[in-house]
C-alpha cells in the first residue's frame, strides 16, 4: 500500500432512521484505494455496499440517512468536513459515479449530448463549442457509433447498454481520478455486459483512474479487480487480493459464497447452499453477524463481533476461527 | 383422448417420450401507432418455436432479454393465446381444449415466477394463498385443505406456522418457497420455472435450485426452466435450447452444448460469462451492436448483423434448424 492513498475511509458508520431506531447500514468500515487501482466491493443486498458508496460522495438521502462516525479522506482531506461548494467540486470532477440503472440518472427531456456538455461546463471554464466537441469525442471513446448523431438523441432512444455507455462518457467527462461503479452491468444482458466491462478496462488503462467496483457477481470481480473487499451485514468481513480470495478464502462467508454459485467450469452436482437468509439491517445478529449461517461457528462466535484482523501482508478477515489456522478449517 | 399426429419438425423426440410438445409456436404482438391505434406492424416475440420435453426431464430455455423465452413459457401454458402453432400435453392438444378441459389441465401444468412477491396477494396469508387453488378446484374440504397446506409448506422447507404469516414477513428466498408450494398445491406434473432464482441473493439461489432438484426427483416433475443465467441453466438442465430473436437457434444435451457449442451466438454467449476464477483468461467474443428490434427482424439469419462469422449467404437465406450432430440441433449455414 502506498503511504498516501487516493482514498482512505476510516471507521465509517452510516445510519438510517427506522421505526425501530437508527439502523447501522454501514458499521465501522475502513478501506484504502491507491491511485490507478481497481478494488472490488462484493456483497449481497442489504450488506451496505451501496450506502458506503453514497456516503463517500455525501449523496445519502436526507434527512433519514447520515454518517455518524468516521472519516473519508480524499488525498488527505476529509470529504465529510468539506463545505457544500467544495464537495460539489469533488463530485464529478475528481470522483465520478455510475449506477446500475442509467435511465434513472439521465434526464429524459434533454438530449444525451446536452447533459454531457453541461457536466463539462459545470466543472470547467470552456465554451459551448469546445464542450460539444469534447462530448462527441467522449461518446466515440465509449464505443457509441456515429457519436455526433447520437449526441442529439434522447435517453429513451438508446438501448440499456448504450445508456450505460453514455453514463460512462459523462462520468469520464472531467477526467476523474476515481470512478465508483455501483453494479454497472447488473441490469444488462451478458453479451452487453462483456462489452461494458471491456470498455471500463480499456478506459482505465488509458486514463489511469482508480475504480471502486461494487457488485454481487464474483465472476465480474475475478475479471476486473486486483483487490477485493467482501461485505456482510454492514461490515467488511474479508479483504484480499483477487488471487488469494479465489484460491483460499479465509472468511467462511466468502468461502460459502464461492461454493454456492453454479459454475460453468465445474462438474455439476448438488450445490452447497448457505442456509438461512441475508440478515435484515433491522436485526443484525449479535456477535459475528454470519454465525447463524456459518458451518464452523462455535459458541464464542455469538459473544462479540470479531475484529478485522490482519493476516500476512495484505489480507484481513473478521473471524475468530480462521485466524491462527489459515486455510486449515475449510476444504 | 385422441392421438395427435406429429409434424416432422417436432419428431426429433419420439412422441411416446414427450410429456409436452410445442410445434411452430408463433406470437405476434401488434404495434399500434398514432391517435387511433392503427396496427403498424407486429413484434414477432416468438417466431416459430418447436420443442419437446420428455417425462421427468428439465429442458433449459436460455436467451437474453427480448429473445422470446418468457413468452414461449406463457404460450405453452396457454396463459397467452398463440398466433399460430400448437402444444400437445400428454396427448391433448392444449389450444383446442374447451374451458372445462382447460381447467382440468391447469391442475397438471403450473408456473413459478421470477418475483414471488408480485405474484402473491399482500393481504392474504401465505396459508390462504396456497389453499386457494385447492379450494377453487374443489379438491378438498376446509380441514383437509389445511392439512395439505401444512404438508406443502413442509415439502418446500417452511414450517407449518408460516401459514398464518403475510408475504412481507418473508425473505426473498422464503417467498420463492411459498410460490413453489402454491404451484405444487394441485399436484402438477409439469412446471414452467420462469427465472425462478434471478431475483434472489446469490447465497439463496443454491437453496432454491437444490429444492427444485429434490422436488423433481421425489415427485417425478418435468420442468421447462427459463433463465438468462447460463451457469444456472447448465446446472439444472438435461437439455438446453438457446433462443435468439424469437427462434431456437441451438438445442442439445447440456454437456454437449456447453462443451462444443455450434451456433456463433451460443459461442459468444458462453464466452461472455465472467468466470469466478482470476487465473482463467479466456478469449472473449464481443458482439457488436444490440439485438435487433423484433418488430423489424433482419432478413436471412436473424443473428447475421452481429455474427463474427457471417458470410454473404447469411443475409439471404434463413438457415434451417437441423440435426448437425446426433441429438444436437442448430440453425446456422456455416455448421457442417
Amino acid at each position: 500500500m502506498t503511504p498516501e492513498p487516493l482514498l482512505r475511509i476510516e471507521d465509517l458508520v452510516t445510519v438510517f432512521d427506522g421505526a425501530e431506531g437508527a439502523l447501522r447500514a454501514v458499521d465501522g468500515v475502513s478501506l484504502e484505494i491507491a491511485s490507478g487501482e481497481t478494488v472490488g466491493l462484493v456483497g449481497e443486498s442489504g450488506c451496505g455496499k451501496s450506502v458506503l458508496a453514497l456516503s463517500i460522495l455525501r449523496l445519502l438521502p436526507r434527512p433519514q440517512a447520515r454518517v455518524i462516525a468516521g472519516r473519508v479522506l480524499w488525498r488527505g482531506a476529509d470529504l465529510l468536513a468539506l463545505p457544500d461548494p467544495a464537495i460539489r467540486r469533488v463530485r464529478g470532477k475528481e470522483i465520478a459515479m455510475i449506477f446500475q440503472e442509467p435511465m434513472t440518472s439521465l434526464n429524459p427531456v434533454l438530449t444525451i449530448g446536452s447533459q454531457i456538455e453541461e457536466a463539462i461546463r459545470v466543472h470547467e471554464d470552456v465554451g459551448r463549442d469546445e464542450a460539444w466537441g469534447r462530448t462527441v469525442d467522449l461518446l466515440g471513446r465509449v464505443g457509441i457509433p456515429s457519436p455526433a448523431d447520437r449526441a442529439r438523441d434522447y435517453p429513451h432512444q438508446l438501448s440499456g447498454g448504450m445508456r450505460q455507455r453514455v453514463m460512462i462518457a459523462m462520468a469520464l467527462s472531467c477526467g476523474p481520478s476515481l470512478l465508483i461503479a455501483d453494479e454497472p452491468t447488473t441490469a444488462l444482458d451478458v453479451t452487453v455486459q462483456a462489452g461494458i466491462l471491456d470498455l471500463l478496462r480499456r478506459l482505465q488503462k488509458e486514463s489511469g483512474m482508480a475504480v471502486l467496483l461494487i457488485t454481487h457477481d464474483m465472476g465480474v470481480v475475478a475479471e476486473m479487480a486486483r483487490r477485493v473487499l467482501v461485505m456482510y451485514a454492514g461490515q467488511i468481513v474479508e479483504e484480499a487480493s483477487v488471487s488469494d480470495l479465489f484460491e483460499r478464502p479465509l472468511h467462511p462467508y466468502s468461502a460459502a459464497l464461492l461454493e454456492s454459485v453454479p459454475r460453468l467450469d465445474a462438474p455439476r452436482g448438488r450445490l452447497r447452499a448457505i442456509p438461512g437468509a441475508v440478515p435484515d439491517p433491522r436485526a443484525f445478529p449479535a456477535g459475528c453477524r454470519f454465525h447463524p449461517r456459518c458451518p464452523i461457528a462455535v459458541p464464542e462466535c455469538r459473544e462479540a463481533v470479531p475484529p478485522l484482523e490482519t493476516k500476512g501482508s495484505a489480507r484481513r478477515a473478521r473471524c475468530i476461527k480462521v485466524l491462527g489456522a489459515v486455510g486449515g478449517t475449510r476444504t | 383422448m385422441s392421438a395427435v399426429p406429429t409434424t416432422p419438425e417436432a419428431a426429433r423426440i419420439a412422441p411416446a417420450d414427450a410429456l409436452l410438445r410445442a410445434e411452430g409456436l408463433v406470437k405476434h404482438f401488434p404495434v399500434r401507432r398514432g391517435l387511433f391505434g392503427s396496427a403498424a406492424g407486429a413484434v414477432r416475440a416468438v417466431d416459430g418455436v418447436s420443442l419437446a420435453i420428455r417425462r421427468g426431464e428439465t429442458l433449459g430455455l436460455v436467451g437474453e432479454s427480448g429473445s422470446g423465452k418468457t413468452t414461449t413459457g406463457r404460450l405453452v401454458l396457454r396463459l397467452l393465446p398463440a398466433t399460430a402453432g400448437r402444444v400437445v400435453f400428454d396427448g391433448r392438444s392444449v389450444f383446442d381444449l374447451d374451458a372445462r378441459a382447460l381447467r382440468a389441465l391447469r391442475r397438471e401444468m403450473q408456473i413459478i415466477f421470477q418475483d414471488p412477491y408480485s405474484s402473491l396477494n399482500p393481504r392474504m396469508t401465505v396459508g390462504a394463498a396456497i389453499e386457494e387453488p385447492i379450494r377453487v378446484h374443489g379438491l378438498a374440504g376446509k380441514a383437509e385443505a389445511r392439512e395439505r397446506v401444512a404438508a406443502l409448506l413442509a415439502r418446500v422447507g417452511l414450517a407449518p406456522d408460516h401459514a398464518a404469516r403475510y408475504p412481507h414477513e418473508f425473505s426473498g428466498g422464503q417467498r420463492q418457497r411459498v410460490g413453489i408450494a402454491r404451484a405444487l398445491a394441485l399436484g402438477p406434473r409439469f412446471l414452467v420455472c420462469d427465472e425462478p432464482v434471478s431475483a434472489l441473493d446469490v447465497s439463496i439461489q443454491a437453496q432454491i435450485l437444490n429444492l427444485l432438484a429434490d422436488l423433481q426427483r421425489d415427485l417425478g416433475l418435468t420442468y421447462l426452466f427459463i433463465a438468462h443465467d447460463l451457469a444456472v441453466v447448465r446446472h439444472i438442465s438435461d437439455r438446453v435450447a438457446v433462443m435468439y430473436l424469437g427462434k431456437i437457434v441451438e438445442e442439445a444435451e447440456t454437456e454437449a452444448l456447453f462443451r462444443a457449442p455450434l451456433h456463433p451466438y451460443t459461442k459468444a454467449l458462453l464466452s461472455a460469462i465472467p468466470v469466478p476464477d482470476p487465473k482463467t483468461r479466456r478469449e472473449r467474443i464481443i458482439l457488436p451492436g444490440d439485438p435487433p428490434d423484433p418488430a423489424a427482424p433482419p432478413p436471412g439469419c436473424p443473428f447475421h448483423p452481429r455474427c463474427p462469422e457471417a458470410v454473404p449467404e447469411c443475409r439471404a437465406e434463413v438457415p434451417a434448424f437441423r440435426e448437425a450432430r446426433p441429438g444436437h440441433h442448430v440453425s446456422c449455414l456455416l455448421v457442417t
